[in-house]
């Protein structure tokens, strides 16, 4: 099996990646400098609304972003054995990428319906994708053997009546179990690194409550290192070691999920936070809300790109200059003028 | 007390299951199964359920977008005469549709895209009679300034707009000719969290500017406690719970709305959640279980669960469940939404 990382080592460095789209209408510039690390056997919540480019990180690291789209600068290191690998270099269709995608780092997507082929069985996509990584290990399991590995992975994810959901379409399976057949094809190949692209959002909240349960009990026994993205702070809260707040491409803060919950430092996270309805807010009564609205991502404003709506904008610095992520501490930080040493505006 | 302005009485909604190459009928989905409740004038009551429960199959046949298989939905009309729409024809409908209107949760495809905002809102006033574009004009402006949308904005097409400003101009199109009850069918679902926050406080606000009373249909328990006045729970196509906001949040009195609770993941990382999560998945509507249709998933299910459906019964004023045991579980501590 793969060898004990040292637990100090972080197992994925994200250093600064930058991801453009260029259209016709302009250039989106959907990741937009973005650094976070990923430690072995730790969950890493990345939370954002729509177009934070959450997802279009989680598809840079696995070198799925599609053309026009390209990785424009930055570090994607991902820890195999000793060395570091930079995954931005590695052709994305060539050997080295397709032997670590699914094996070494496996993907649960948002929308199980779509991610299996609806033409074959459930069954027999993860046979394959079992028999097709052994190959490239160079071992060799034959289908007999997979079907029984399969078998083993249903019950792990607590698929009742395995053998015959092996045999099912898709199609056949619920929402619930569909998910959970997913998840068993994740973790098929015993991932390092398991990215979970807004799992449960698809899901009732009683399932939800089921998979995040599962997902929970999986990570601990797998030890796997995961990378949850959700727009749900609920989710995160329940989920998440550490936590990345995105917006519109940037990191507005990072940190352990008790200091994001209860010392959020970016006034991001703060009116986030205070926008949900929960049980501290009073009932029918106004909520306080973030003023304005998402900009479109042809019209990204200068310098912070959420001064426009943040209540502490500070008019010399915010509108003008780009909030570099300043480290407060170990694993802690934020990109705000109003917690970095301010220079004199020029 | 207010009277009620709808009253909903044994609504049935079967849907045939085709089998075959002669279509023979099979069987039945039983969507929405002997539902009764009562919407009182002002109020906001919120349907809450899981996915396939029949809180949106209950909310189309109230708007008679389909028509019940059995039951009543009476409606008091402004001079007070009740009339069940129910077995209306489309044609006498035509003019309740003024008083009717419905809130959709997709912002994306319930406009449509070759209409400028001007056609989408105003559509309704032509259709009831308003021939002078002049008014119409007005009456948008009026409109989208309500929902907090520039009237300038009235000759654009919808792609130039974000999700939240679409969804403000689908409310603008239900309020439009005056509406005095509004079926939202999950208003907020689709918006971001920030926006969100935004539509919510607008439905807030205009229900009191314009007195109107508020069919929520939802799955958000969080949404639906900051909204409603009332809560119904939907489980397999029936009611469940029914109580006020507060004393269902309080002391759920069903075992399904107290697990519905707990199910929501709550944003603080100190609320410990995996406890009493709920077992199993919801049963099919078209072959539901014996008995209480939540005894198979229900952790005080006893045997007189499987045998006998309870019935909806009032347990302390105003309150009700549909649990043979509703008076005696002790609920209380289960929700932290």
């Amino acid at each position: 099996m793969h060898p004990t990382p040292t637990a100090t080592d972080p197992l994925l460095r994200v250093r600064d990646l930058r991801v453009s789209f260029p259209l016709d209408e302009g250039t989106v510039r959907a990741v937009d400098g973005v650094s976070f690390d990923v430690f072995p056997g730790q969950v890493v919540g990345i939370v954002g609304e729509s177009g934070c480019g959450k997802s279009v990180t989680m598809r840079a690291i696995l070198q799925l972003i599609d053309p026009p789209g390209r990785v424009t600068s930055g570090e994607i290191l991902y820890r195999q054995g000793t060395e570091p690998i930079d995954l931005v270099r590695l052709p994305p269709r060539g050997r080295e990428m397709r032997a670590l995608r699914g094996a070494e780092i496996a993907l649960i997507p948002q929308e199980p319906m779509a991610a299996f082929s609806p033409v074959h069985t459930v069954g027999a996509q993860i046979i394959e994708a079992i028999m097709l990584h052994a190959r490239q290990d160079g071992r060799k399991i034959g289908r007999e053997q997979a079907r029984a590995m399969t078998l083993d992975l249903f019950r792990d994810v607590g698929i009742s009546m395995a053998a015959q959901r092996i045999d099912a379409y898709s199609w056949q399976l619920s929402g619930g179990l569909r998910q959970r057949a997913m998840i068993a094809m994740a973790l098929s190949c015993k991932p390092r690194l398991l990215i979970a692209d807004e799992p449960t959002t698809a899901i009732d909240v009683t399932t939800q409550a089921q998979i995040l349960a599962l997902l929970r009990e999986l990570q601990h026994k797998y030890q796997m290192a995961v990378i949850f993205i959700t727009h749900d702070l609920g989710v995160i809260a329940r989920m998440a070691n550490y936590v990345v707040v995105m917006y519109l491409g940037r990191v507005m803060e990072e940190g352990p999920v008790d200091d994001i919950f209860h010392a959020p430092l970016h006034p991001y996270t703060r009116a986030l936070l205070r926008s949900i309805p929960s049980l501290k807010t009073e009932t029918r009564t106004a909520l306080p809300v973030i003023a304005g609205t998402l900009p479109h991502p042809f019209n990204r404003p200068p310098g912070c790109p959420f001064h426009p709506r943040c209540e502490d904008m500070l008019p010399k610095h915010c509108a003008t200059a780009v909030p570099a992520l300043h480290e407060l501490g170990p694993r802690r930080s934020v990109s705000c003028f109003l917690h970095s040493d301010l220079a004199e505006p020029a | 007390m207010t009277a009620p302005l709808l009253e909903v009485r044994g609504l049935r909604k079967f849907f045939p299951i085709a089998k075959g190459l002669l279509h023979r009928v099979s069987g039945h989905v039983r969507a929405v199964d002997d539902v009764s409740f009562v919407v009182r004038e002002g109020e906001a009551l919120g349907l809450v359920g899981e996915s396939g429960c029949g809180k949106t199959t209950t909310a189309r046949c109230i708007l008679r977008a389909i028509r019940p298989t059995a039951g009543e939905v009476l409606y008091r009309m402004r001079d007070d005469r009740v009339v069940d729409l129910a077995p209306m024809s489309e044609a006498d409908l035509v003019p309740l549709r003024e008083d009717i209107q419905m809130i959709f949760q997709d912002p994306f495809g319930s406009l449509n895209p070759r209409m400028t905002l001007f056609d989408n809102v105003g559509e309704p006033l032509l259709v009831h009679g308003m021939s002078s574009r002049r008014a119409r004009l007005d009456r948008v402006a009026e409109m989208l300034g309500l929902v907090g949308l520039r009237p300038e904005f009235m000759h654009r097409y919808p792609h130039a707009f974000s999700g939240g400003q679409r969804q403000r101009i689908g409310i603008a199109r239900a309020l439009v000719t005056g509406p005095r009850l509004v079926v939202a069918d999950e208003p907020v679902s689709a918006l971001d969290v920030s926006v969100q926050a935004q539509v919510l406080n607008l439905l807030l606000e205009l229900q009191s500017r314009l007195r109107l009373t508020f069919l929520f249909v939802a799955h958000d328990l969080s949404v639906v406690r900051h909204i409603c006045d009332r809560v119904a729970v939907m489980y397999v196509g029936q009611l469940v719970e029914l109580a006020t906001t507060e004393a269902i949040f309080r002391r759920p009195r069903h075992p399904y709305t107290a697990a519905l609770m707990r199910a929501v993941p709550v944003p603080d990382p100190r609320v410990a959640g995996d406890d009493g999560i709920l077992p199993g998945e919801v049963p099919s509507p078209a072959s539901p279980p014996s008995g209480c249709y939540f005894h198979p998933r229900c952790v005080f299910a006893e045997e007189r669960c499987r045998r006998e459906a309870p019935a909806l019964r009032e347990v302390t004023q105003g309150h009700f469940a549909l649990c043979h045991f509703a008076a005696e579980l002790d609920l209380a501590c289960a929700s932290h939404v």
